[in-house]
Protein backbone atom coordinates (compact mmCIF):
# COMPACT_ATOMS: atom_id res chain seq x y z
CA UNK A 1 0.00 0.00 0.00
CA UNK A 2 1.13 3.28 -0.69
CA UNK A 3 1.34 6.01 1.80
CA UNK A 4 0.78 9.72 1.06
CA UNK A 5 2.82 12.35 2.86
CA UNK A 6 2.78 11.52 6.69
CA UNK A 7 1.10 14.33 8.63
CA UNK A 8 1.51 14.90 11.76
CA UNK A 9 0.36 16.45 14.94
CA UNK A 10 2.07 17.12 17.99
CA UNK A 11 -0.03 18.28 21.41
CA UNK A 12 1.40 18.82 24.74
CA UNK A 13 -1.15 19.05 27.15
CA UNK A 14 -0.49 19.91 30.56
CA UNK A 15 -2.95 19.17 33.34
CA UNK A 16 -3.67 20.38 37.23
CA UNK A 17 -4.43 17.25 37.94
CA UNK A 18 -5.99 15.89 40.91
CA UNK A 19 -3.66 13.25 41.92
CA UNK A 20 -3.91 10.62 39.28
CA UNK A 21 -4.27 11.95 36.29
CA UNK A 22 -4.23 15.61 35.27
CA UNK A 23 -4.61 17.37 32.63
CA UNK A 24 -4.62 19.31 29.61
CA UNK A 25 -3.41 21.72 28.43
CA UNK A 26 -5.33 22.46 25.43
CA UNK A 27 -8.61 22.95 25.58
CA UNK A 28 -10.73 20.45 23.67
CA UNK A 29 -12.10 22.46 21.43
CA UNK A 30 -8.52 24.17 20.21
CA UNK A 31 -7.44 21.64 20.29
CA UNK A 32 -5.32 21.10 16.28
CA UNK A 33 -4.38 24.92 17.24
CA UNK A 34 -1.88 26.17 14.56
CA UNK A 35 1.19 26.10 16.20
CA UNK A 36 0.68 22.26 17.76
CA UNK A 37 -0.99 20.66 15.42
CA UNK A 38 0.68 21.43 11.99
CA UNK A 39 1.17 18.78 9.12
CA UNK A 40 5.00 18.51 8.89
CA UNK A 41 4.75 17.34 5.49
CA UNK A 42 7.96 16.37 3.91
CA UNK A 43 6.91 18.47 1.14
CA UNK A 44 8.86 19.59 -1.49
CA UNK A 45 10.61 23.03 -1.67
CA UNK A 46 8.23 25.50 0.83
CA UNK A 47 10.10 28.45 0.81
CA UNK A 48 9.58 29.40 -2.97
CA UNK A 49 6.30 27.61 -3.65
CA UNK A 50 4.72 29.57 -0.66
CA UNK A 51 4.05 32.44 -2.61
CA UNK A 52 2.47 30.16 -5.70
CA UNK A 53 -0.42 28.84 -3.55
CA UNK A 54 -0.72 32.01 -2.14
CA UNK A 55 -1.87 33.07 -5.89
CA UNK A 56 -3.46 30.63 -6.46
CA UNK A 57 -5.95 30.63 -3.69
CA UNK A 58 -6.53 34.22 -4.49
CA UNK A 59 -7.09 32.93 -7.87
CA UNK A 60 -10.05 30.57 -7.26
CA UNK A 61 -11.37 33.28 -5.11
CA UNK A 62 -11.52 35.13 -8.11
CA UNK A 63 -13.36 33.45 -10.06
CA UNK A 64 -15.76 32.28 -7.00
CA UNK A 65 -16.25 35.96 -8.01
CA UNK A 66 -18.91 38.41 -8.04
CA UNK A 67 -19.64 37.28 -4.88
CA UNK A 68 -16.01 38.53 -3.90
CA UNK A 69 -16.38 41.71 -2.89
CA UNK A 70 -18.36 41.01 0.10
CA UNK A 71 -15.88 39.14 1.11
CA UNK A 72 -12.78 41.01 0.56
CA UNK A 73 -11.15 40.49 3.50
CA UNK A 74 -12.31 37.19 4.10
CA UNK A 75 -9.65 36.52 0.83
CA UNK A 76 -6.63 35.74 3.64
CA UNK A 77 -8.69 33.03 5.35
CA UNK A 78 -10.23 31.52 2.17
CA UNK A 79 -6.34 31.32 1.00
CA UNK A 80 -5.54 30.07 3.98
CA UNK A 81 -8.28 27.36 4.24
CA UNK A 82 -6.94 25.53 0.66
CA UNK A 83 -3.61 26.40 0.75
CA UNK A 84 -3.02 23.28 3.51
CA UNK A 85 -0.94 23.53 6.22
CA UNK A 86 0.32 26.99 7.23
CA UNK A 87 3.49 27.37 4.81
CA UNK A 88 4.82 29.62 7.45
CA UNK A 89 4.94 27.53 10.49
CA UNK A 90 6.94 24.45 9.75
CA UNK A 91 10.42 26.39 10.87
CA UNK A 92 8.86 29.46 12.91
CA UNK A 93 10.33 29.43 16.11
CA UNK A 94 8.51 31.22 19.31
CA UNK A 95 9.27 32.08 22.64
CA UNK A 96 6.11 32.71 24.69
CA UNK A 97 5.42 33.31 28.65
CA UNK A 98 3.44 31.78 30.24
CA UNK A 99 1.07 33.32 32.82
CA UNK A 100 2.64 33.60 36.57
CA UNK A 101 0.32 30.81 38.78
CA UNK A 102 -0.03 31.23 42.68
CA UNK A 103 1.04 28.16 44.42
CA UNK A 104 1.12 26.82 48.20
CA UNK A 105 4.52 27.44 47.52
CA UNK A 106 4.81 30.54 45.96
CA UNK A 107 4.42 32.15 42.05
CA UNK A 108 5.67 29.87 39.45
CA UNK A 109 6.03 31.00 35.61
CA UNK A 110 7.23 28.92 32.24
CA UNK A 111 8.54 29.87 29.26
CA UNK A 112 8.29 27.69 26.58
CA UNK A 113 9.86 27.80 23.26
CA UNK A 114 8.61 26.60 20.06
CA UNK A 115 9.56 25.98 16.57
CA UNK A 116 7.49 24.45 14.23
CA UNK A 117 4.88 24.25 16.86
CA UNK A 118 6.95 21.89 18.33
CA UNK A 119 8.24 22.41 21.84
CA UNK A 120 11.89 22.56 22.14
CA UNK A 121 12.19 23.77 25.83
CA UNK A 122 10.74 24.88 29.19
CA UNK A 123 12.31 26.99 31.52
CA UNK A 124 11.41 28.60 34.44
CA UNK A 125 11.29 32.22 35.09
CA UNK A 126 9.66 32.01 38.65
CA UNK A 127 10.09 29.43 41.14
CA UNK A 128 9.15 29.38 44.77
CA UNK A 129 12.60 28.87 47.02
CA UNK A 130 13.62 28.69 50.41
CA UNK A 131 11.32 25.96 51.25
CA UNK A 132 12.83 22.90 51.02
CA UNK A 133 9.45 20.65 49.38
CA UNK A 134 9.17 23.74 46.40
CA UNK A 135 12.54 23.33 45.92
CA UNK A 136 11.90 19.69 45.40
CA UNK A 137 9.07 20.30 43.15
CA UNK A 138 10.92 22.84 41.37
CA UNK A 139 13.61 20.42 40.82
CA UNK A 140 11.84 17.73 38.79
CA UNK A 141 8.70 19.63 37.14
CA UNK A 142 10.85 21.27 35.27
CA UNK A 143 13.41 18.37 34.09
CA UNK A 144 10.15 16.77 33.08
CA UNK A 145 8.84 19.32 31.03
CA UNK A 146 12.08 19.53 29.53
CA UNK A 147 12.40 15.69 29.13
CA UNK A 148 9.05 15.81 27.50
CA UNK A 149 10.44 18.18 25.14
CA UNK A 150 13.35 17.00 24.06
CA UNK A 151 11.92 13.42 23.63
CA UNK A 152 9.11 15.31 21.05
CA UNK A 153 12.63 16.72 19.20
CA UNK A 154 14.53 13.57 18.99
CA UNK A 155 14.92 12.06 16.09
CA UNK A 156 15.78 8.95 17.97
CA UNK A 157 13.66 8.64 20.34
CA UNK A 158 9.94 8.40 20.18
CA UNK A 159 8.98 9.13 23.88
CA UNK A 160 10.14 8.80 27.27
CA UNK A 161 9.02 6.96 30.33
CA UNK A 162 9.65 7.74 33.93
CA UNK A 163 8.04 8.35 37.28
CA UNK A 164 7.13 11.58 37.36
CA UNK A 165 4.71 14.34 38.91
CA UNK A 166 4.09 18.32 37.43
CA UNK A 167 3.00 20.35 39.68
CA UNK A 168 -0.13 21.93 38.66
CA UNK A 169 1.56 25.03 38.74
CA UNK A 170 3.88 24.80 36.27
CA UNK A 171 1.36 22.96 34.19
CA UNK A 172 -0.91 25.94 34.05
CA UNK A 173 1.69 28.16 33.17
CA UNK A 174 3.24 25.95 30.37
CA UNK A 175 -0.77 25.58 29.26
CA UNK A 176 -1.60 29.25 29.10
CA UNK A 177 1.95 29.72 26.71
CA UNK A 178 0.91 27.10 24.42
CA UNK A 179 -2.90 28.71 24.48
CA UNK A 180 -0.82 32.25 23.34
CA UNK A 181 1.08 30.31 21.10
CA UNK A 182 -1.63 28.48 19.34
CA UNK A 183 -3.52 32.34 19.15
CA UNK B 1 0.20 17.93 41.47
CA UNK B 2 -0.52 17.18 37.85
CA UNK B 3 0.54 15.55 34.87
CA UNK B 4 1.82 16.10 31.49
CA UNK B 5 -0.08 14.12 28.92
CA UNK B 6 1.47 14.17 25.20
CA UNK B 7 0.17 13.16 22.18
CA UNK B 8 2.36 12.63 18.87
CA UNK B 9 0.34 11.47 15.87
CA UNK B 10 0.87 10.33 11.95
CA UNK B 11 -1.62 10.36 9.96
CA UNK B 12 -2.85 10.64 6.11
CA UNK B 13 -4.82 13.65 6.01
CA UNK B 14 -8.53 14.30 6.22
CA UNK B 15 -10.35 15.27 9.57
CA UNK B 16 -11.40 12.13 10.74
CA UNK B 17 -7.97 11.66 13.09
CA UNK B 18 -7.66 15.21 14.38
CA UNK B 19 -11.19 15.26 15.23
CA UNK B 20 -10.55 11.71 16.88
CA UNK B 21 -7.72 13.70 18.88
CA UNK B 22 -9.68 16.20 20.42
CA UNK B 23 -12.37 13.50 21.71
CA UNK B 24 -9.15 11.76 23.23
CA UNK B 25 -8.42 15.07 25.02
CA UNK B 26 -11.63 15.49 26.22
CA UNK B 27 -11.76 11.84 27.23
CA UNK B 28 -8.69 12.39 29.92
CA UNK B 29 -10.60 14.92 31.11
CA UNK B 30 -13.42 13.19 32.08
CA UNK B 31 -11.66 10.11 32.66
CA UNK B 32 -10.06 13.10 35.11
CA UNK B 33 -13.54 14.25 36.40
CA UNK B 34 -14.69 10.75 36.84
CA UNK B 35 -11.69 9.19 38.76
CA UNK B 36 -10.17 11.79 40.90
CA UNK B 37 -9.78 10.77 44.68
CA UNK B 38 -9.11 15.09 45.06
CA UNK B 39 -12.15 15.92 43.85
CA UNK B 40 -14.85 15.38 46.52
CA UNK B 41 -17.47 15.78 43.87
CA UNK B 42 -16.09 12.84 41.52
CA UNK B 43 -17.61 9.95 40.90
CA UNK B 44 -15.45 8.04 42.40
CA UNK B 45 -15.10 10.14 45.70
CA UNK B 46 -19.35 9.80 45.61
CA UNK B 47 -19.21 6.18 45.34
CA UNK B 48 -16.12 5.46 48.26
CA UNK B 49 -18.42 7.55 50.26
CA UNK B 50 -21.47 5.53 49.91
CA UNK B 51 -23.56 8.63 48.14
CA UNK B 52 -23.85 7.40 44.85
CA UNK B 53 -23.97 3.67 43.93
CA UNK B 54 -22.09 1.44 40.89
CA UNK B 55 -25.22 1.65 38.70
CA UNK B 56 -25.74 4.90 38.98
CA UNK B 57 -21.83 6.08 37.70
CA UNK B 58 -20.54 5.97 34.47
CA UNK B 59 -20.13 2.67 33.56
CA UNK B 60 -16.94 3.36 32.87
CA UNK B 61 -16.42 3.24 36.71
CA UNK B 62 -17.86 -0.56 36.90
CA UNK B 63 -15.40 -1.36 34.19
CA UNK B 64 -12.13 0.01 35.60
CA UNK B 65 -13.04 -1.52 39.10
CA UNK B 66 -13.12 -4.77 37.14
CA UNK B 67 -9.96 -4.37 35.37
CA UNK B 68 -8.62 -3.53 39.66
CA UNK B 69 -9.76 -6.95 40.72
CA UNK B 70 -8.28 -8.36 37.55
CA UNK B 71 -5.14 -6.81 38.07
CA UNK B 72 -5.42 -7.62 41.97
CA UNK B 73 -5.98 -11.37 41.29
CA UNK B 74 -2.94 -11.68 38.66
CA UNK B 75 -0.30 -10.18 40.93
CA UNK B 76 -1.63 -12.30 43.33
CA UNK B 77 -2.68 -9.36 45.61
CA UNK B 78 0.04 -6.94 45.26
CA UNK B 79 -1.78 -4.59 42.54
CA UNK B 80 -4.63 -3.13 45.09
CA UNK B 81 -7.30 -0.64 44.80
CA UNK B 82 -8.31 -1.07 48.16
CA UNK B 83 -5.82 -0.40 50.47
CA UNK B 84 -6.20 1.45 53.66
CA UNK B 85 -9.57 1.46 53.71
CA UNK B 86 -10.65 3.36 50.54
CA UNK B 87 -11.33 2.97 46.90
CA UNK B 88 -8.20 3.47 45.20
CA UNK B 89 -7.86 2.39 41.58
CA UNK B 90 -4.88 5.24 41.32
CA UNK B 91 -2.41 2.49 40.20
CA UNK B 92 -4.22 1.93 37.09
CA UNK B 93 -6.77 4.35 35.88
CA UNK B 94 -3.96 6.59 34.38
CA UNK B 95 -2.82 3.60 31.75
CA UNK B 96 -6.23 3.08 31.08
CA UNK B 97 -7.34 6.30 30.60
CA UNK B 98 -4.19 6.84 27.85
CA UNK B 99 -4.89 3.58 26.13
CA UNK B 100 -8.02 4.41 25.74
CA UNK B 101 -7.40 7.66 24.31
CA UNK B 102 -4.48 6.15 22.23
CA UNK B 103 -6.74 3.42 20.65
CA UNK B 104 -9.59 6.16 19.85
CA UNK B 105 -7.38 7.95 17.37
CA UNK B 106 -5.46 4.42 16.12
CA UNK B 107 -9.08 3.62 15.16
CA UNK B 108 -9.86 6.81 13.55
CA UNK B 109 -7.06 5.88 10.69
CA UNK B 110 -3.96 7.12 12.46
CA UNK B 111 -0.55 5.46 10.77
CA UNK B 112 0.98 6.20 14.56
CA UNK B 113 0.03 6.90 17.86
CA UNK B 114 2.35 7.94 20.79
CA UNK B 115 0.17 9.04 23.79
CA UNK B 116 2.69 9.71 26.97
CA UNK B 117 1.21 10.11 30.20
CA UNK B 118 3.20 11.54 32.68
CA UNK B 119 5.89 9.14 31.54
CA UNK B 120 3.48 6.12 30.94
CA UNK B 121 3.67 5.50 27.25
CA UNK B 122 1.17 3.67 24.58
CA UNK B 123 2.14 3.61 21.42
CA UNK B 124 0.18 1.95 18.42
CA UNK B 125 1.56 1.60 14.50
CA UNK B 126 4.64 2.80 13.98
CA UNK B 127 6.30 6.21 14.07
CA UNK B 128 7.28 6.23 10.45
CA UNK B 129 7.24 3.65 7.87
CA UNK B 130 9.40 0.85 8.52
CA UNK B 131 10.39 2.27 11.58
CA UNK B 132 10.31 0.19 15.16
CA UNK B 133 9.29 2.70 18.16
CA UNK B 134 11.49 3.39 20.54
CA UNK B 135 10.94 4.68 23.83
CA UNK B 136 13.85 6.10 26.72
CA UNK B 137 13.34 5.51 30.14
CA UNK B 138 14.57 7.76 32.59
CA UNK B 139 17.75 6.95 34.71
CA UNK B 140 16.15 7.66 38.21
CA UNK B 141 19.48 8.45 39.48
CA UNK B 142 20.32 11.26 36.92
CA UNK B 143 16.87 13.02 35.72
CA UNK B 144 18.80 14.30 32.64
CA UNK B 145 19.75 10.57 31.51
CA UNK B 146 18.06 7.80 30.30
CA UNK B 147 18.62 3.98 31.48
CA UNK B 148 17.80 2.16 28.44
CA UNK B 149 15.80 2.68 25.93
CA UNK B 150 12.94 0.21 24.63
CA UNK B 151 12.54 -0.41 21.08
CA UNK B 152 9.17 -2.31 20.16
CA UNK B 153 7.03 -2.35 16.60
CA UNK B 154 3.07 -2.28 16.84
CA UNK B 155 1.56 -2.20 20.40
CA UNK B 156 3.76 -1.29 23.02
CA UNK B 157 3.12 -0.29 26.27
CA UNK B 158 5.67 1.13 28.66
CA UNK B 159 4.96 2.18 32.22
CA UNK B 160 7.35 2.84 35.13
CA UNK B 161 6.86 2.94 39.19
CA UNK B 162 9.07 4.30 41.77
CA UNK B 163 9.88 7.32 43.63
CA UNK B 164 12.27 9.01 41.49
CA UNK B 165 10.07 12.14 40.95
CA UNK B 166 7.49 12.25 44.23
CA UNK B 167 8.24 10.50 46.62
CA UNK B 168 7.32 6.91 48.18
CA UNK B 169 3.65 6.94 46.83
CA UNK B 170 3.48 3.18 46.11
CA UNK B 171 3.12 1.46 49.65
CA UNK B 172 2.90 -2.28 50.05
CA UNK B 173 -0.22 -3.53 50.63
CA UNK B 174 0.01 -5.85 53.32
CA UNK B 175 1.38 -3.20 55.22
CA UNK B 176 0.98 0.21 54.11
CA UNK B 177 4.47 0.98 54.58
CA UNK B 178 6.79 1.62 51.37
CA UNK B 179 8.15 -1.79 49.99
CA UNK B 180 11.24 -3.15 51.73
CA UNK B 181 13.96 -3.92 49.25
CA UNK B 182 12.48 -1.73 46.64
CA UNK B 183 14.18 -0.40 43.41
CA UNK B 184 14.07 3.41 43.04
CA UNK B 185 11.61 2.87 39.74
CA UNK B 186 10.33 -0.38 38.06
CA UNK B 187 9.39 -0.61 34.32
CA UNK B 188 7.23 -2.51 32.56
CA UNK B 189 6.70 -3.46 29.02
CA UNK B 190 3.80 -5.10 27.24
CA UNK B 191 1.15 -4.52 24.57
CA UNK B 192 -1.36 -3.16 27.02
CA UNK B 193 -0.90 0.15 29.39
CA UNK B 194 -3.28 -0.85 31.56
CA UNK B 195 -1.42 -3.83 32.40
CA UNK B 196 1.98 -1.94 32.33
CA UNK B 197 0.87 0.40 34.73
CA UNK B 198 -0.70 -2.02 36.95
CA UNK B 199 1.94 -4.38 37.26
CA UNK B 200 4.54 -2.08 37.53
CA UNK B 201 2.60 -0.07 40.61
CA UNK B 202 2.46 -3.89 42.06
CA UNK B 203 5.82 -4.75 41.06
CA UNK B 204 7.21 -1.72 42.69
CA UNK B 205 5.51 -2.51 45.85
CA UNK B 206 7.02 -6.44 45.75
CA UNK B 207 10.39 -4.91 46.58
CA UNK B 208 12.63 -7.45 45.94
CA UNK B 209 10.69 -10.16 44.80
CA UNK B 210 9.51 -8.57 41.91
CA UNK B 211 11.91 -9.82 39.26
CA UNK B 212 10.88 -13.46 40.19
CA UNK B 213 7.40 -12.60 39.26
CA UNK B 214 7.60 -10.55 36.41
CA UNK B 215 9.65 -13.24 34.78
CA UNK B 216 6.48 -15.36 34.91
CA UNK B 217 4.23 -12.76 33.80
CA UNK B 218 3.65 -13.64 29.89
CA UNK B 219 3.84 -11.19 27.30
CA UNK B 220 5.65 -8.87 29.44
CA UNK B 221 9.37 -7.83 30.62
CA UNK B 222 10.24 -5.59 33.30
CA UNK B 223 13.80 -3.30 34.27
CA UNK B 224 14.52 -1.97 37.56
CA UNK B 225 16.90 0.58 38.64
CA UNK B 226 18.12 0.44 42.83
CA UNK B 227 19.01 3.08 44.56
CA UNK B 228 22.56 2.20 44.53
CA UNK B 229 22.62 2.28 40.51
CA UNK B 230 22.18 -1.16 39.97
CA UNK B 231 20.13 -2.52 37.33
CA UNK B 232 18.08 -5.72 36.83
CA UNK B 233 16.04 -6.94 33.90
CA UNK B 234 14.12 -9.64 32.89
CA UNK B 235 15.58 -12.56 30.59
CA UNK B 236 13.81 -11.36 27.76
CA UNK B 237 13.60 -7.35 28.13
CA UNK B 238 16.83 -7.55 25.94
CA UNK B 239 14.93 -8.08 23.05
CA UNK B 240 12.88 -5.29 23.33
CA UNK B 241 15.48 -2.78 24.22
CA UNK B 242 18.18 -1.30 22.06
CA UNK B 243 21.62 -1.89 22.15
CA UNK B 244 23.36 0.59 24.78
CA UNK B 245 26.54 1.18 23.05
CA UNK B 246 24.81 1.90 19.57
CA UNK B 247 22.88 4.69 21.55
CA UNK B 248 26.20 6.02 23.64
CA UNK B 249 24.26 5.55 26.83
CA UNK B 250 26.85 4.86 29.83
Amino acid sequence: MTRKPLRRIMLGTAATVSGIVLLLALKPHSAPAPALAHAAVPASSQPPSSSAPKASGGGSKASGGSKANGGGSKASGGAKANGTPRTSSPQRTQTVTGDTVQTDYGPVQVRVTLVGGRITGVTALQSPSGNPRSEEIASYSIPQLTREAIAAQSAHIDAVSGASYTSAGYSQSLQSALDRAGG
Amino acid sequence: MGTVFSFDVTYGGGLAVPRAVEAAVASLHTADAVFSKYRPDSQLSRLARGGLALAECDPVVAEVLRLCERARERTGGWFSAGYAGGLDPTGLVKGWAVERAARMIADAGAYGVCVNGGGDVQLLGEPEPGRRWRVGVTDPLRRDALATVVEGAGELAVATSGTAERGHHVLDPHTGRPPLGAAVSVTVVTRSLTDADAWATAAFAMGATARRWLEAVPDAEGFAVGGDGETWQTSGFARTSAARTALGIR
